[in-house]
């Protein structure tokens, strides 16, 4: 509310039903909207294995060896798996949601959301393939 | 089919009791009854003392708005059947302050409403010897989804954003400002994006959507937030790229 509007300030008794923390456990959209929220901290577990892998690159042979390894181990692949789910849940929401933000005309016509969307995940997949082609060949 | 089926209605009698509490009425149950009818049947037929809102019966003024089950509709435009069997809970609009038993404060909304200046702004007007502004059906096109809005208010309540930070300026005011800066004949770009990105605007939106999905009018403020957030990062990138751009 903003603070005493002129005309309500002697307004009798308001009732304000205050919000429970837990009130993204009351509704599923509001429950898949947090956890699209959350995605985010996968994004950011990636992000720190790269730089790790990128420092025990710069420190020689052995660290990397090392770190090598410890992408191997039990703890690292479960990691990675559900990071791995989470990163898919948060690129196919944004991915669908990006028409919400992206309007764009071809002269009088809108182009379909179904469109703007379906670029998203042909980059997707371009790049996802340009990558594994990479791994193979190089 | 029933014959009757119950509802429990929210009442707030600030002079009475401190904290709202739950009545529960019979109402026959009919295919063809909205649950406005239902409500009209309890004032009419069980007890004189219950305040709720409601004009037109037929989802245009947005003044029926409540909390059916704990989502936000328009009680004139949603059935009894679908609750079957019962029982139905009616609560006033979420993250308003109650003044009465379904009856919510909205001085908060009218007045976020009044900052986004909702009319046509113009730069200088022409004299009225030159006639109107003419417009085209494309043109026109650009901005008639976010003309629907009737303010109901429901997509306040759905907002769990505006719920914790009531300063946020909020879905429909939002729409509305979209509405008229993509008409072609108003020239309040920029004054609007201003308003819109400062502190309580735009960026608190973190896109959870359910405005748009409980909106009776299928306006779509959580996508007119959106297109607001493109604009208004091109714009600072613009401003930061190219100074001398800006007048
Ligand atoms: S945007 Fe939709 S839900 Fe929100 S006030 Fe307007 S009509 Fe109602
Ligand atoms: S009574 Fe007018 S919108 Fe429901």
């Amino acid at each position: 509310m903003s603070l005493n509007p002129n005309y309500t300030k002697y307004h009798p008794k308001w009732y304000r039903k205050r919000i429970p923390i837990f009130w993204w456990m009351q509704k599923w959209a509001y429950t898949k909207f947090i956890l699209r929220e959350l995605t985010s901290l996968a994004v950011a577990f990636y992000a720190v294995v790269l730089l790790l892998q990128i420092r025990a690159l710069a420190q020689g042979p052995e660290a990397y060896a090392n770190f090598l390894n410890w992408l191997k181990t039990p703890v690292s692949i479960v990691l990675h798996g559900v990071a791995l789910l989470f990163v898919l849940f948060h690129s196919i929401t944004w991915f669908n949601l990006s028409p919400k933000a992206l309007v764009f005309r071809l002269g009088k016509k809108r182009i379909p959301d179904a469109l703007i969307a379906g670029s998203n995940y042909a980059a997707w997949v371009v790049f996802s393939a340009a990558i594994v082609w990479m791994i193979l060949t190089i | 089919m029933p014959e009757k089926i119950s509802l429990e209605v929210l009442r707030y009698r600030p002079e009475e009791e401190a904290e709202p509490v739950y009545q529960s009425y019979e109402v026959p149950f009919r295919k063809d009854w909205v649950i406005l009818d239902a409500i009209n049947y309890i004032k009419d037929n069980i007890d004189g003392t219950l305040s709720y809102r409601w004009s037109c019966r037929m989802g245009v003024c947005g003044s029926c708005g409540m909390m059916v089950n704990g989502t936000p509709v328009l009680t004139c435009a949603t059935f009894l059947e679908k609750y079957l069997p019962g029982p139905i809970r009616v609560e006033p609009l979420d993250n308003f302050p109650v003044v009465r038993d379904l009856v919510i404060e909205m001085t908060d909304f009218m007045e976020k409403l009044k900052r986004v200046q909702p009319w046509i702004v113009r730069e200088e007007e022409k004299p009225l010897s030159e006639g109107e502004y003419l417009q085209t059906p494309v043109e026109l096109e650009d901005y008639k989804q976010f003309s629907m809005c009737i303010n109901c208010m429901l997509c306040y309540s759905a907002c769990p954003v505006y719920g914790l930070e009531p300063t946020f300026i909020g879905p429909a005011a939002i729409a509305i400002a979209q509405r008229y800066n993509l008409d072609n004949r108003d020239q309040g770009n920029q004054q609007r994006l201003e308003i819109l990105s400062e502190d309580d605007g735009i960026f608190e939106c973190t896109l959870v959507g359910e405005c748009s999905a409980v909106c009776p009018k299928d306006v779509d403020p959580a996508g007119a937030i959106q297109r607001f957030k493109v604009a208004a990062t091109a714009n600072w990138w613009k401003s930061l790229l190219m100074p001398w751009g800006n007048k």
